[in-house]
This record gives C-alpha cells, sequence and structure tokens, in this order.
C-alpha cells in the first residue's frame, strides 16, 4: 500500500528516538500507533532492521498485545468492561444492548468507520461497576439510559 | 477564601468530578465568589464520589456524591454547610474512614498527588532520609524485620528478596515495579500511582540504593493512562529535586527510574512475563529457577515487587520495622488495603491491618449488596480467586486463613456477587478469560482452559443427570490438571473459581449438592 511508505518518515524518527533504549519495542510500538493510529504493515521491516531483530520476532510481539493494530481505527473506539465486577452488576445486559443497538458483534467495527467495539478486562472502576472506556474517557457507573446518551453522542458526531 | 477540594482520580472523574470542578469555576466566578480548588487524590470512600470537601476550623466537611446540578445550591451552603441535602459531615468522623487503619494510604484524599511541598508536610521522603543513615545492610534488615510481604498475590517476604538481591554480584541490578493491576476488583495500585506517586517512587530509590540497583522501571498497564501521566510527572519532579539522579536524597548512590507501560496482556502482570515485556519480547512465562532474584530483568539481579509493597517501605523505615509488625496478625503483618467492588452498597478502599473477617468487611463497610438482594458469594483475591460462599464469610482476612481453606487473598480485591449472578456462567467465563489471556507456553494452561469452556458448556446443555455428572467429573479432572500442571498462577489457579463455583453452588450447573461434593 503505497499510502502507508508515508509514514515511514514519522516511523523511523520514532525509531531514532528509542533504539538506543534496552527492551525499546513495546515504546516504539506505543509511539507508533500514538502518531499514526496503528502500526502500518510498512513499519515492520524497519523496526526490525532498527533493533536488529527478524521481522517474525516483531510480528509476533504486535499479535501478541490487545493492544496494538494493525488497521486504522474507527472515529470511536468503545471498550466495555466485562470483568467480574462489572459483570455482577449487569455488564453483559449492557454488552447485549450494545450488540442490539449497533448490529455489532464483541470485536465489531461499524460499516461506516464510525464505532468500534472491544472487550476489555478491568479498568480500575470496579467500585463504581460497570465501566466502559469511550475514545479514551472511562464512564463509571452505567445505567442503559447513560449508555444509550453516550452511543446518541458518538451518532451526532458521526 | 474558602478551599475547596475535589479528588481528580480516575475513577472521581468518571463518575464526573470534572464536571463539577468546571461548574464550580465557572459559577464562583460568576458570583464573585473567591475560593481555591485544590484537586486531590481520593479518599478511596468511591460510593460518595464525587466527594467535595471544604475546610472548615474542625476539619474537611464533605458533601457527595455530587453531580453538577448540586453545585448551585453548594455554593450557597459554604457557610452552614450541614443544611445542605448531600451533607456528610466532617469526613475523617465518617465510621466508613474514622475506622481504618491508613497507613500505605494515609494521604489519600487530602494532598495533591504533585506536590512536593504536600508530600513532604505529610511525612513524605522521611523514610529515605532513615534508609540514607542506616546504610543498606540495616536498611535490608528493617525491611526483613518488619514481615512486609508481597502484595502483589504470591506473599513472599520481602525482605528475602532484598537481601538475595543485595547479596548478588553484578554490574547491574534492576528494581522492577509490578504495576500491571489487571485484577477485577482491584484499584489500589490505580489509586497510589495516581493520588500518591512520590510515596512509590521513596519507596523504589529505598529498593535501589538498599540493593544497589541504579535502575528502575515501573511497567503500568495500559488501562491506566492517568496513573502513567501522574508517574512520568512526577519522576521528573522528583529528579530535580534531587530525589532520583545521581545522588538519591544525598546517599552519594545513583538510582533513577522510568516508566514503561503495557499493552492489554493480563499475563504480564505475572513478574517473569513482565520481565519478558520490557525486554521488548512477547510475555511469556519463564520457568523458574533461575528466581528473577538472581536473572531477572536483562539476566540481571532483579528485585521485583508489586506496587504497594514497594510503596509499604518509606513508612516500614521512617517508624520502624516494630511499628509496622505491631499491626496484624500471626505471618500477616502490617495492614493490607483491601478493595470492595462488585455488586456492593459502599464500594471503596477499606485499608485495616490483617485479620478482619470477610464479613466485617463486607457488611460492615460495603453495607451490603448495591442491589439489595442477598449476597450469594464473594470472589476474592481477582480472577483467580475462589467464590467464597457466605458461610464462609467469617474466615479472618489473613494469607494463612484463606490458604487452609483453599482461597487466596491475592491482591486484596473483593468483588461481590448477589443471588442473581450465575456461578455457571462465572464459572465458564473464568475458562474463557484464561484462554483468551493464556501465554501459551504450557500445554495445561493453553489448551486445559479451551477445554475447560467446552466442558462446561456440554455440561450446562447434557438434557439429564447422569451426562451433566459425567462432564462435572471431566471438569473436575481437568482442573486438577492445570492447578498442578501449569507453569504460572494463570493455569494453576483459573480452576480455583470453578471447582468453587461447582462445590458450593451445584444447582447453578444443574447438578445436586452430593454429585459436587464428590
Amino acid at each position: 500500500m503505497p499510502d502507508e511508505l508515508l509514514h515511514l518518515p514519522v516511523v523511523n524518527s520514532l525509531l531514532e528516538r528509542h533504539k538506543g533504549s534496552p527492551g525499546a519495542l513495546l515504546p516504539i510500538l506505543h509511539d507508533i500507533q500514538e502518531r499514526i493510529g496503528y502500526i502500518p504493515d510498512a513499519a515492520v521491516p524497519e523496526i526490525a532492521h532498527a533493533l536488529n531483530q527478524s521481522q517474525a520476532e516483531i510480528r509476533g510481539v504486535i499479535s501478541f498485545y490487545h493492544d496494538f493494530r494493525t488497521a486504522p481505527p474507527a472515529k470511536h473506539i468503545l471498550r466495555l468492561c466485562r470483568a467480574e465486577s462489572c459483570k455482577s452488576r449487569g455488564a453483559e445486559q449492557l454488552a447485549a444492548q450494545l450488540r442490539d443497538r449497533l448490529q455489532l458483534d464483541d470485536h465489531g467495527s461499524s460499516a461506516d468507520g464510525s464505532i468500534s467495539l472491544r472487550p476489555v478486562y478491568c479498568l480500575g472502576a470496579c467500585a463504581c461497576s460497570p465501566a466502559l472506556e469511550l475514545d479514551g474517557k472511562v464512564h463509571a457507573r452505567l445505567s442503559a439510559e447513560r449508555l444509550d446518551a453516550l452511543l446518541d453522542a458518538c451518532r451526532e458526531d458521526a | 477564601m474558602p478551599t475547596l477540594y475535589l479528588p481528580a482520580d480516575s475513577l472521581a472523574r468518571a463518575v464526573g468530578a470534572d464536571e463539577i470542578a468546571t461548574a464550580l469555576i465557572t459559577q464562583a466566578h460568576e458570583r464573585n465568589l473567591p475560593l481555591e480548588l485544590q484537586r486531590t487524590s481520593s479518599r478511596g470512600l468511591y460510593w460518595l464520589e464525587p466527594l467535595l470537601e471544604v475546610e472548615t476550623p474542625q476539619g474537611r466537611f464533605g458533601f457527595g456524591p455530587l453531580t453538577a446540578a448540586d453545585v448551585p445550591s453548594v455554593l450557597e451552603a459554604l457557610n452552614n454547610p450541614s443544611a445542605h441535602p448531600l451533607a456528610l459531615g466532617l469526613v475523617e468522623e465518617l465510621p466508613y474512614l474514622k475506622t481504618q487503619q491508613r497507613l500505605l494510604f494515609a494521604r489519600a484524599g487530602i494532598t495533591r498527588p504533585l506536590s512536593l511541598d504536600d508530600y513532604r508536610a505529610h511525612g513524605g521522603f522521611e523514610g529515605l532520609q532513615r534508609a540514607v543513615a542506616l546504610g543498606g545492610e540495616q536498611t535490608a534488615s528493617a525491611v526483613f524485620d518488619s514481615g512486609l510481604r508481597g502484595r502483589g498475590g504470591a506473599a513472599f517476604p520481602a525482605g528475602i528478596k532484598w537481601r538475595t538481591v543485595r547479596g548478588t554480584q553484578a554490574a547491574q541490578k534492576y528494581i522492577v515495579c509490578n504495576a500491571d493491576e489487571g485484577d477485577s476488583g482491584t484499584f489500589a495500585d490505580r489509586m497510589l500511582m495516581e493520588g500518591d506517586p512520590f510515596l512509590l517512587i521513596e519507596g523504589m530509590a529505598i529498593a535501589g540504593i538498599t540493593v544497589g540497583a541504579t535502575l528502575g522501571y515501573i511497567y503500568v498497564r495500559s488501562e491506566y493512562p492517568d496513573a502513567v501521566a501522574t508517574l512520568r510527572a512526577a519522576l521528573n519532579l522528583a529528579r530535580s529535586a534531587g530525589y532520583l539522579g545521581a545522588n538519591v536524597g544525598g546517599s552519594g548512590q545513583a538510582f533513577d527510574l522510568e516508566v514503561r507501560v503495557g499493552a492489554g496482556a493480563y499475563i504480564c502482570g505475572e513478574e517473569t512475563a513482565l520481565l519478558d515485556s520490557l525486554e521488548g519480547k512477547r510475555g511469556i512465562v519463564r520457568a523458574k529457577p533461575p528466581i528473577p532474584a538472581l536473572q531477572g530483568l536483562f539476566g540481571q539481579p532483579t528485585l521485583v515487587h508489586n506496587v504497594l509493597t514497594l510503596a509499604s517501605v518509606p513508612l516500614i523505615l521512617a517508624k520502624g520495622a516494630q511499628f509496622y509488625r505491631d499491626y496484624g496478625m500471626g505471618r500477616s503483618l502490617g495492614t493490607m488495603p483491601f478493595q470492595l467492588a462488585g455488586n456492593i452498597s459502599r464500594g471503596g478502599l477499606v485499608e485495616r491491618a490483617f485479620g478482619l473477617t470477610l464479613r466485617e468487611l463486607l457488611e460492615d463497610y460495603g453495607g451490603g449488596t448495591a442491589s439489595g438482594r442477598p449476597m450469594k458469594a464473594a470472589q476474592v483475591g481477582g480472577p483467580l480467586g475462589t467464590w467464597v460462599p457466605p458461610s464462609q464469610f467469617d474466615t479472618p482476612l489473613d494469607y494463612e486463613a484463606f490458604a487452609a481453606m483453599g482461597a487466596m487473598l491475592g491482591h486484596g480485591g473483593v468483588v461481590v456477587a448477589d443471588d442473581s449472578l450465575d456461578m455457571a456462567q462465572m464459572a465458564r467465563f473464568a475458562m474463557q478469560f484464561c484462554a483468551e489471556e493464556s501465554c501459551g507456553k504450557c500445554t495445561p494452561c493453553r489448551i486445559g482452559s479451551t477445554r475447560g469452556v467446552e466442558v462446561i458448556d456440554r455440561l450446562l446443555a447434557s438434557p439429564d443427570q447422569s451426562g451433566r455428572d459425567q462432564q462435572a467429573l471431566i471438569l473436575k479432572d481437568l482442573c486438577d490438571t492445570m492447578q498442578y500442571g501449569s507453569l504460572c498462577a494463570l493455569g494453576g489457579m483459573a480452576p480455583f473459581p470453578v471447582v468453587s463455583a461447582l462445590k458450593y453452588f451445584p444447582a447453578d450447573f444443574g447438578l445436586q449438592a452430593s454429585e459436587a461434593e464428590q
């Protein structure tokens, strides 16, 4: 994909900044994702070269961690907590509400690229379960009504 | 000019603290009412968040839980706070807080997280000063004598680790703080990093100069972006003030710290997987031995501790090992920040000496379920913890007492469930979670967890009793294999919630009690 090559100057400047530090791969991947929105495939050979590792090692790390994306993200990312504390306060009903309203499965992205759903296991908001994270902001003490209001705000924005 | 305090803690913000701050400042300005608003840490009384406090001659007076709509009436009530419908009285007189024994969280809700002056005014850096004066040998002895055990879950005596790393010769040693707090129902590490970051930094600096490590890493999970930002800002402040760098607290020894961010892998809370992750690899569990204290990060001697363990050290040094030992019972010494979560009326942080019972925690502090329905069970110690039924709620919260009933305290998180929660589904979730988060190194965990989900599905789908009994037998056998055959605690303890659900709630699986007890 030629447009991915446009990201290479960013990738290379980040590699230049990190490559002297020991165990730099996770910080490099986080920075690339923060700047570009995902880890472009074209970045992999560059990272491998800079760290003197094989491409397989780099791809292995990218695929191991849930956080790293290899495609551009949707405009909004909604992560509903599905761990025990939130489950005990109705997280599964909220998950069903999300699936119904967005017509997506738990890991789905809407066709128009406006919203992606992902499960998350604990946001540290357990004293006020259930909770979700929308575009990096945590919302706790969720109810069906508040979830609907958050989705309405996403839709108006789309 | 009145001084107001409102937490900047991420959970307080998740229930509306920022909106209240904005409304307070805007409306006070409109009314020409001069006021100072300090954004502090949270008290950990989360059911009252957002909790606003105002300075009075008697102490800090609280209002909560507030919404932005309450701001006009609160501003009007500042001169006569008790008249407000959401008035709580003096916050430190609230029984939930007053009866706690806050050592580790002594500053919670009081100080501003990034104020070195606030930190020093409340005893900050006294431990480091004392450690510098005592020297390494005596500092390590103080940690040993305090009886402090690892707060991450394994409860290994901290002093033994310190002496091992200190006694090992190497060109480079490391301190690693495990801040990958992934257990559902736990949030004490998050609260401490967001609310009192200098305490963790002080603990790590003491560890560094004591064992001879010059570099440390704090590995924070990516789900805690506020903690990452606060720690990074605090590191810069501590460095500028000479608490990190070439001459730590005047000791003549060098120590510095870096924050590293995880990437959503639960297994990286296991110490050896965490070390691999820090090295830039997949978070795969290592076989032990060698232990990390001898060959840890990059093969060098490494002191790995949980946030709360390291943060306990400054107090132990400042007040002495005996002071710390005077809290607790048996071999569980000091205090533990228990975390009340799930279906609980008063969720929050309860720091108490070991030894209070689970019932006291759930009823006296927690106030029963949030739904008002009867409690069915409490999962103690995170997703790998046992579901404890009410018949065992009188067990004291003590490492040995919990181990004796086949449970564990873990990191002190307690998730409460009411009678509407289906324990068969929770057992299935435990296996599913293990399958998703397994690093894949050992077979019992990698394969067993997936088979576990399948067996539970077959059990629940069985139309007749004998079919269910047969699947239950297979499930118990599988749990046994995972528990004794897995390399680390993920595969080894994922059976705990499953076996306890089977044992105490057989009806949820369509089983008869006598079969399940076999």
